[in-house]
């Protein structure tokens, strides 16, 4: 199960509702081992298309080196698909390479740039097979702390 | 030439889980090699033949200190002594 707090949530939406028609790609990093996304990094779709995306190999490598020097790894890798399901293609599957990931895919192709609900839906891919999860969608971390 | 390879996640299951290892060799293409022959099956992972010639898988990324090696030369990019070789796959999708 993905668990993930409403405003990530809502900022990879939003991402995606921005970036429509072309898809948009980021990542959402935590704490390794912790599954836990926290720290939400939008990336540039370098392919700049509505049926690819990929990220700039420069800002590749200074994300990882960010995530190395921070103890964190890619909890979340997030893309969008803006004229079908909100389901992995096969370059999706062929080309997923982060064994510890949760894949989040979100559709935009009902509501485009607007407004409205969009499939906001999370994966494993390991080894070529594609396993669906829940998204569990929590409130904001900045919970107030229990009184003493 | 001693350098260190930093190896990602999807390779780790050839470097017993180690997240970097030591590299030998005066090019990249030599440092596969050396990489080769301690952890048999990976130079697949990095490297394709391309109308008969090894070459970079697509959608793999390797930087030599930085520099993407697509801009230095690929396999032939030169390596000195203390250089790190990141290798990373790209995130990348339809």
């Amino acid at each position: 199960m993905l668990r993930i707090d409403q405003e990530t949530h809502d900022a990879i939406v939003a991402h995606a509702k921005r970036d429509h028609p072309d898809e948009a790609c980021g990542v959402v990093a935590g704490p390794e081992g912790s599954d836990r996304p926290e720290r939400f990094v939008p990336m540039v779709n370098a392919a700049s298309s509505p049926t690819f995306y990929e990220f700039d190999p420069t800002d590749l490598l200074r994300l990882y080196k960010e995530m190395d020097a921070n103890g964190e790894e890619p909890v979340v890798v997030y893309h969008s698909h803006t004229a079908t399901e909100a389901y992995p293609s096969r370059t999706d599957i062929g080309l997923a390479q982060e064994p510890h990931a949760h894949y989040v895919l979100v559709s935009t192709r009902e509501h485009g740039n607007s407004d409205g609900p969009v499939e906001f839906r999370s994966y494993r891919i390991v080894d070529g097979e594609v396993t669906e999860e829940e998204v569990s969608v929590v409130p904001p971390r900045e919970e107030p702390r229990s009184q003493t | 030439m001693a350098v260190e390879v930093r190896i990602p996640t999807i390779l780790r299951t050839y470097t017993d889980g180690e997240k970097a290892v030591d590299g030998e060799g005066a090019t990249l293409s030599e440092v596969i090699e050396h990489l080769e022959a301690n952890h048999p099956g990976i130079k697949e992972r990095l490297v394709e033949s391309k109308d008969g010639q090894p070459d970079l898988r697509r959608f793999v990324n390797v930087y030599v200190n930085d520099e993407d090696v697509r801009f230095t030369g690929g396999l032939g990019t030169a390596v000195s002594d203390g250089d790190q070789v990141v290798v990373l796959p790209a995130v990348a999708g339809g």
